[in-house]
């Protein structure tokens, strides 16, 4: 059964289209990102299945039951925000248990279940702490503990790591698919960091301007993105998009090849060594192009390089919608090897 | 190596003069204001206290009584009306003037039409000079055919001197400072509020919180080093109400509305007694001072401060 289903919902502020006529389905137990650029109405999509905000149009579903027209506290979910939330003036202990509190849970659970969660955020010597003497990866897992306290099935996440540093960012990521995993809850995480989106996610839902631009498995957006949008913005670097006369093609930093007699000619601009491999800037017929090179690159700026592709690594989009263009031969193969 | 035998108590001596020059900056630095300080707190303060030790006879020499003058303050039973009466004005202005202006300052703290036009009304009490202020409400409360008397009057009953009573001076009086005073504290309130992050509020209804819940155990608390400082603020205020005194009621009927500083101020310039003006303004400070004492030492320490 699926946990939450969002079908044709829509959010309007004035003329401007927040939330634009958007489905989807997170399963039960996975976890959907919202992914997409700043101001393209993920986070306003997060809000409208938590409550905070009133859908203009649509229905949203979580567990079979419908919820638009519900209040926060009932759709039963849990929530961590971008700026965590927390209350300054309680304890770590107090924020946690503050949602057992409300609904007037007893003494005697309250602590038993708050040494539960104390233990698996690993904050028991913390718990009289304020959330001001606390670091930023600790507010992270006040935030996260009283998250998962109220052992709710959907627990949603509003850029929860942006406000940490790249190494935490990074150890906090796994730790929370982890424990999404372990609890087995269904998670709707939004964020605008396709890193996250990758390794995290069993679900990408790519928004643009308030629309889905696509909607699949990560592998699915990275090898087959449905536009150019979505080809720009999954990979780092983002995919190469070619405009050859009248064609719009792309093709992976990693699926170029230097080889002496190769059917194009790039100079290099510059180079970035990233230790294991290295990216080497291009341009091309006036175009930058990217190329990612095993190890230490030694070309240098003003270099010449062949290179190749293979054909059945480019991707082709329509110029003017930028929508994909599968060629059959490629469509068949990828049939054929399903099977 | 002689340059190294050398070159230690050179450096030595360079350092001790860098942090006298130091030191040297930093007094200069806090100069200005500690000038201003002294001059016009610390130094009045200390003549105050020395004056009220003394009388002054009436070829201008100053005779040493020690506390003579305050054995008589403690004989003069208006002086003990003025403090009673300052206590229950305090008492009556205070609560009501911050409650009300929490209150407004919740409602207002919203996104309506008009909001900046009913911010803006709050506030007019404030900027009014206080003399127009006084005047204004002199006008509400003349006998007959003020305000009150001619709202009075539709219901059949008769005029009422509102502010030549001695039991219903001291209201009026109250009524009128909360009315002042609650528009000028709603805006420190305001301020407060919009300096909360709204992520609290939803993060608090998502667990079910209910709106008053969340006011009881989030909005006041972290409000509360607003509520100190307005609260500190009326205390003040309640202990320097002079001016709408001296318009409206002049202390009368029969002291029924004279405060603390009020009387001082009569002592001093109307019976011209420094010396037992000193004395009265001795009191006035040792009750500031223990409010200020119960702010720092107990109150700030009890408060979350973000």
């Amino acid at each position: 059964m699926s946990a939450i289903t969002l079908s044709h919902v829509s959010k309007h502020w004035g003329p401007m289209r927040a939330v634009d006529d958007v489905s989807l389905t997170a399963d039960e137990g996975s976890l959907l990102v919202l992914l997409g650029p700043s101001g393209c109405g993920k986070s306003t999509t997060l809000r409208l299945i938590a409550g905070l905000e009133e859908t203009d149009a649509g229905t949203i579903t979580i567990g079979g039951v419908d919820v638009t027209h519900l209040n926060p506290a009932q759709r039963k979910i849990s929530m961590v925000f971008q700026s965590y939330a927390l209350f300054p003036h309680l304890s770590v202990a107090e924020n946690i248990v503050f949602g057992l509190r409300v609904r007037g849970v007893s003494r005697a659970e309250r602590d038993a279940r708050l040494k539960r969660v104390a233990d698996i955020v690993d904050l028991g010597h913390l718990l009289e702490r304020k959330p001001s003497q606390l670091s930023g990866g600790q507010r992270q897992r006040v935030a996260l503990g009283r998250a998962i306290i109220a052992e709710a099935r959907v627990c949603l996440m509003d850029e929860p790591l942006s406000n940490l540093d790249a190494k935490l960012r990074h150890e906090m990521r796994t730790e929370i698919r982890a424990l999404q995993q372990r609890l087995g809850m269904t998670m709707v995480y939004v964020t605008h960091d396709q890193t996250e989106a990758m390794t995290m996610a069993d679900r990408v839902v790519l928004m643009r301007d308030g629309r889905i631009e696509q909607n699949g498995a990560p592998e699915e957006l990275y090898n087959r993105p449905a536009t150019a949008f979505t080809a720009r913005f999954i990979g780092t670097p983002p995919m190469n998009l070619l405009r050859q006369g009248d064609r719009l093609i792309g093709v992976r930093p990693e699926h170029i090849r230097i080889v002496s007699g190769g059917d194009h000619v790039v100079r290099v601009k510059a180079v970035e060594h990233l230790g294991a491999d290295s990216i080497v800037l291009c341009e091309f017929d006036g175009q930058p192009i990217s190329v990612r090179l095993d190890g230490f690159s030694k070309v240098s700026p003003g270099d010449n390089l062949p290179i190749a592709w293979d054909a059945d690594h480019e991707h082709r989009f329509d110029p003017a919608s930028e929508a994909r263009l599968d060629n059959i031969v490629k469509e068949d193969r990828l049939a054929a090897s399903g099977q | 190596m002689t340059d190294a035998a050398v070159s230690p108590p050179v450096a030595e001596r360079r350092a001790g003069s860098q942090a006298w020059w130091n030191a040297v900056n930093a007094w200069l630095l806090l100069l200005p204001a500690a000038v201003l300080l002294v001059a016009f707190t610390h130094w009045p303060i200390l003549a105050t206290i020395r004056h009220s030790l003394f009388i002054t006879r009436r070829n201008g020499t100053e005779v040493f009584v020690g506390l003579d003058s305050y054995q008589a303050m403690a004989a003069d039973p208006i002086f003990w009306k003025a403090l009673i009466n300052n206590f229950w004005f305090a008492l009556g202005t205070i609560p009501t003037s911050i409650a009300l202006a929490l209150l407004m300052a919740i409602w207002v703290n919203r996104n309506m039409r008009g909001r900046g036009f009913l911010r803006l009304a709050y506030f007019t009490p404030t900027v009014l000079p206080m003399i127009a202020v006084a005047n204004i409400w002199l006008f509400f409360y003349t006998p007959d055919y003020g305000a009150l008397d001619q709202l009075r009057s539709l219901f059949g009953l008769g005029g009422w001197n509102w502010l030549g009573d001695p039991s219903t001076v001291m209201g009026c009086l109250i009524v009128m400072v909360i009315w002042k005073e609650a528009g000028f504290f709603m805006i420190f309130y305001l301020a407060a509020l919009q300096q909360l992050s709204p992520d609290l509020d939803e993060a608090a209804s998502i667990e079910g919180a209910s709106r008053w819940y969340i006011f009881r155990r989030i909005t006041f608390p972290l409000l509360m080093p607003t509520t100190l400082f307005v609260a500190i603020n009326a205390v003040i205020n309640s202990f320097k109400l002079v001016d709408h005194l001296v318009i409206m009621t002049k202390g009368g009927p029969n002291n029924a509305s004279t405060l603390l500083l009020y009387y001082i101020y009569e002592v001093a310039f109307t019976f011209q007694d420094s010396s037992y003006a000193a004395t009265l303004t001795v009191v006035l400070l040792i009750l500031l001072s223990a409010v200020a004492l119960i702010k720092f030492g107990y109150l700030d320490r009890r408060i979350h401060y973000q």
